[in-house]
């Protein structure tokens, strides 16, 4: 019995990926130094694992490139080539084709057969012409490589030779040709060598052999199906058939006399009427090609509806910890059964430490299966070596890219989304930010330019920043710009921090203002609102001729969040906690009055408005004047604002639920949790509220109050 | 299994009622004085009245959310989604949880004064509601039927409670 082996293909691309990433890494480093035994030997080990890999599984096309790879690698190994940039650079693009071609083979596309063929005679180039020999060979298996990875070869070579009593099981050659004729275009030779002379024929043993082949796109598999009832009745060999230079290969000592055939004289006749008929089946073969590109589609729409099934890999010492915690979570649980089994009141103390201890081991089990979703935050930052080596070449720009607190670690969901807004901030800085050598050079700054990528944790969340020491922002044109899209008025003075916060702006393309470098798809603003639908916020700060630098702030966790418990007449809602700065009793001669209407408080230097969520909300309050509640100051989207609230409850975790599952997005609200007896409590969103403390919805609000009243 | 129970049990299965062919099957509820019938494969659960939390700026007739076994479902007062005058909730208020269809599947609750019974329905038998003019919103009305002496309204419940709807 055979194994399965596609049960392990998921483990392949997996370990192949994560190789090619190390390739990666190591061939950007080789090019920062001098060679690197070790290193090469790193990415040597690489290619090879995944050569191997690609071997077994029957991925030929992966196999035979990696090959080459491995090649010129090897080389290198030995100091017989020296490393420069140019083979660096080679090997690079050897590395994204390859990734391209377990990607097509992985997800059952087609790969781009001519980028590897260009990729791959570079490769061969650059092993020499000593190996010329070699190299056409290694054409040659590349292109049916090729063919294996994607689109199939053009057709099949079958050589069939049946044993001498395959007649006598009823099997007729005949009938299988006839099938074969029926999937493509087929020419058949007929190999009469083994034909004894009549005197000694036997007319029941066939003699004959037939060389074909068929020109389809059909599976392998379907031509072996044919030929499935003479499987221990013949030698069957069927290989891919590859361009027309091989047809002349076929080894057919084709004899133009038929000769003197008694029993296969039948299936010779009918040969030949089929060689005529191959002319008349070419308009069908023609339909199936017409056919195979909409197949192609369909497998192509198929595959991107169903993607692949993420998988995540943790340590087992976190998966360790998880089953002591389990293990735990089990002496607590019998032992709190064995209390309620005979309760007394004497064993109320057993009950309340049982109990907390229950608590503790919740606690920590949630805090370890939340780890298991935490990948370092290296997994992000890791493209960005290759990100700036290739823009850097492109520019022409000096870059020197500098990676710290790789380490910090991060929930995988939002790594993923955080993906995209900090590879266009890295692009931005490349493009915009950072100087020219020349530039720098006359501007007194070192010629190569410094990118920083750092991360750290901060409380609940992790703080990623983008430093350059580039030309920082250019106010003026973007002050400029604003007026001209009439964001902001030209008397409106404002501070450089409100200026810099522009390029944020929906409508504010940056491509025009910062540069003329443009095209790069998303603006500031969509970074921004990515980074907000993760609960996160972006600032940017920067300084002319110094360098800018943008801080992202994440939440550690999309799924759990602490959270503080208000309350507002009869409502409680929950306020995260990483929002609020402080809370305060209102000292009444601290209120401001601005126009009648809205209320300012002094927070020492700082006035913050007022928001009455009473107001904003529209309930009906209990209490009004403020120096009977309480102020939370809490700060969104960078700015600084006082709720008013009738009492501060407690703090608690809770897990996040979407109101939009079942109903829509609230403004002022992020979601919504359930408390410990079961009913719901909103999650109150800062930047929601203070947008609606600055327009206040009408109708609703108004009927509800009223109501309520 | 003595007589009394075959009886019995023939009696419950005829609650479900024998489906003859073409026939659909209509849940009716009470609200007021009318009964409102809707399509009892779209009926998720019936459950007692609930305290419900309210969300803000929302239509009047939105009560607020509810946690069913840990999803947050909408709960909508039909009452004062049909203008109908406000009436305290009792023990036979009851929430209808219902599935509605639309650009994604929604599960949606409605408060209604009380369930009535359920019915076969032939398509046939189902006339068209009436044009009342601007008067009476007939929108999310399917059509109208007579069970016994009682005509009951079909509710489009797809319409009435899409998110355009209810926001």
């Amino acid at each position: 019995m055979s194994i399965d082996i596609s049960q392990f293909h998921d483990v392949f691309f997996e370990e192949s990926f994560e190789g090619l990433d190390a390739m990666e890494s190591g061939l950007l480093n080789l090019e920062e130094g001098a060679a690197d035994v070790e290193e090469i030997n790193t990415i040597f080990r690489a290619a090879h694992s995944i050569k191997g890999g690609a071997g077994t599984f029957g991925f030929m096309a992966v196999s035979e490139f990696t090959h080459k790879m491995e090649t010129l690698l090897d080389e290198m190994r030995n100091g017989q080539r020296e490393v420069t940039p140019e083979s660096t650079n080679v090997l690079l693009e050897a590395v994204d084709v390859l990734r391209e071609m377990l990607t097509a083979v992985q997800q059952d596309q087609p790969t781009d057969d001519a980028r590897i063929a260009v990729v791959c005679e570079k490769l061969v180039d650059m092993l020499g012409g000593d190996e010329a020999g070699d190299t056409v060979e290694s054409q040659g298996e590349t292109e049916t490589a090729a063919e294996d990875g994607g689109e199939g070869p053009i057709g099949w070579k079958i050589d069939f030779r049946p044993h001498l009593h395959m007649l006598q099981t009823g099997n007729d050659p005949v009938r299988m040709i006839r099938e074969l004729d029926s999937l493509g275009e087929l020419s058949v030779t007929a190999d009469d060598n083994n034909l004894p002379p009549f005197s000694d024929l036997e007319p029941e043993d066939s003699y004959l052999a037939w060389h074909m082949e068929l020109r389809s796109d059909v599976a392998k598999e379907e031509i072996i199906e044919i030929f499935e009832w003479v499987d221990d009745d013949c030698d069957l060999t069927i290989e891919p058939l590859l361009g027309t230079a091989t047809v002349a290969e076929v080894s057919a000592p084709a004899e133009d006399e038929p000769a003197a055939i008694v029993e296969a004289d039948e299936p010779f006749v009918d040969v030949e009427e089929l060689d005529e008929e191959a002319d008349l089946i070419a308009e069908p073969a023609a339909e199936a090609e017409l056919k195979a590109p909409a197949a192609k589609a369909e497998a192509k729409q198929k595959s991107a509806s169903t993607p692949a099934a993420a998988s995540i890999r943790v340590g087992t010492d976190k998966i360790d910890s998880l089953i002591n915690m389990v293990g735990e979570l089990v002496i607590t649980q019998s032992m709190l059964s064995q209390v309620g089994e005979n309760f007394t009141e004497e064993m109320l103390p057993q009950l309340i430490d049982g109990l907390a201890q229950l608590e503790r081991n919740t606690r920590e089990m949630q805090e370890g299966v939340m780890r298991i979703r935490m990948l370092p935050i290296s997994f992000a930052f890791n493209r960005f070596p290759r990100l700036v080596h290739d823009l850097t070449s492109k520019n022409g720009k000096q870059v020197d890219l500098k990676l710290t607190g790789e380490q910090t670690e991060l929930d995988k969901t939002v790594m993923e989304k955080i993906g995209d807004p900090l590879v266009h901030l890295v692009r931005n800085s490349l493009d915009h930010g950072l100087e020219t050598p020349e530039v720098r050079a006359a501007a007194g700054k070192n010629e190569t330019g410094t990118l920083n990528l750092n991360a750290y944790h901060q409380g609940g969340n992790i703080v990623i920043e983008i430093i350059d020491d580039g030309a920082g922002l250019n106010e003026e044109k973007i002050l400029n710009k604003a007026v001209e899209k009439g964001l902001v008025a030209a008397s409106d003075n404002l501070s450089p921090e409100k200026i810099h916060e522009l390029i944020f702006m929906a409508g504010f393309s940056t491509a025009d203002v910062v540069s003329d470098i443009s095209g790069r798809g998303v603006g500031m603003d969509v970074v921004r609102k990515n980074i907000h639908s993760l609960g996160g916020s972006v600032e940017v700060s920067s300084e002319k001729g110094v360098g800018t630098k943008f801080t992202i702030r994440l939440p550690l966790t999309l799924a759990i969040m602490d959270g503080q418990s208000i309350r507002v007449a009869k409502e409680n809602y929950i306020l995260p906690l990483v929002s609020i700065v402080e809370s305060l009793e209102v000292k009444g001669s601290e209120i401001k009055q601005v126009s009648g209407k809205g209320e300012l408080y002094k927070l020492r230097e700082d006035y913050v408005p007022v928001i009455r969520l009473y107001e904003v909300f529209g309930i009906e309050p209990q209490i009004t004047d403020l120096e009977e509640g309480l102020l939370v100051v809490v700060e969104g989207d960078g700015q600084k604002v006082g709720l008013f609230i009738d009492d501060l409850l407690g703090q608690q975790q809770v897990v996040i639920k979407s109101l939009e599952t079942n109903y829509r997005k609230v403004l002022g609200l992020s979601g919504a949790t359930i408390l410990g007896d079961g009913t719901v409590a909103l999650i109150l969103d800062v930047p929601g509220l203070i947008s609606l403390y600055r327009e206040p919805p009408s109708g609703n609000s108004v009927v509800k109050a009223v109501r309520a009243a | 299994m003595s007589e009394e129970q075959q009886v019995q049990v023939n009696e419950s299965l005829d609650v479900m009622g024998e489906l003859e062919d073409g026939a659909e099957q209509y849940l009716t509820f009470i609200l007021g004085d009318e009964e409102y019938g809707v399509e009892i494969l779209r009926v998720q659960e019936i459950k007692g009245w609930d305290v419900v939390t309210s969300i803000p700026n929302t239509p009047e007739y939105l009560c607020g959310v509810l946690n069913l076994r840990g999803t947050i479902v909408p709960v909508v007062d039909l009452r004062l989604r049909f203008d109908m005058s406000v009436c305290e909730y009792n023990p036979t208020t009851v929430i209808v949880v219902l599935n509605i269809e639309g650009e994604s599947q929604r599960t949606v609750g409605i408060v209604v004064d009380g369930m009535s019974d359920t019915h076969n329905v032939m398509p046939d038998d189902i006339k068209p509601a009436p044009d009342f003019g601007s008067t009476i919103d007939i929108d999310y009305i399917n059509g109208l039927v007579t069970i016994g002496d009682n005509m009951v309204m079909l509710l489009d419940i797809d319409r009435l409670l899409s998110v355009e709807a209810i926001g």
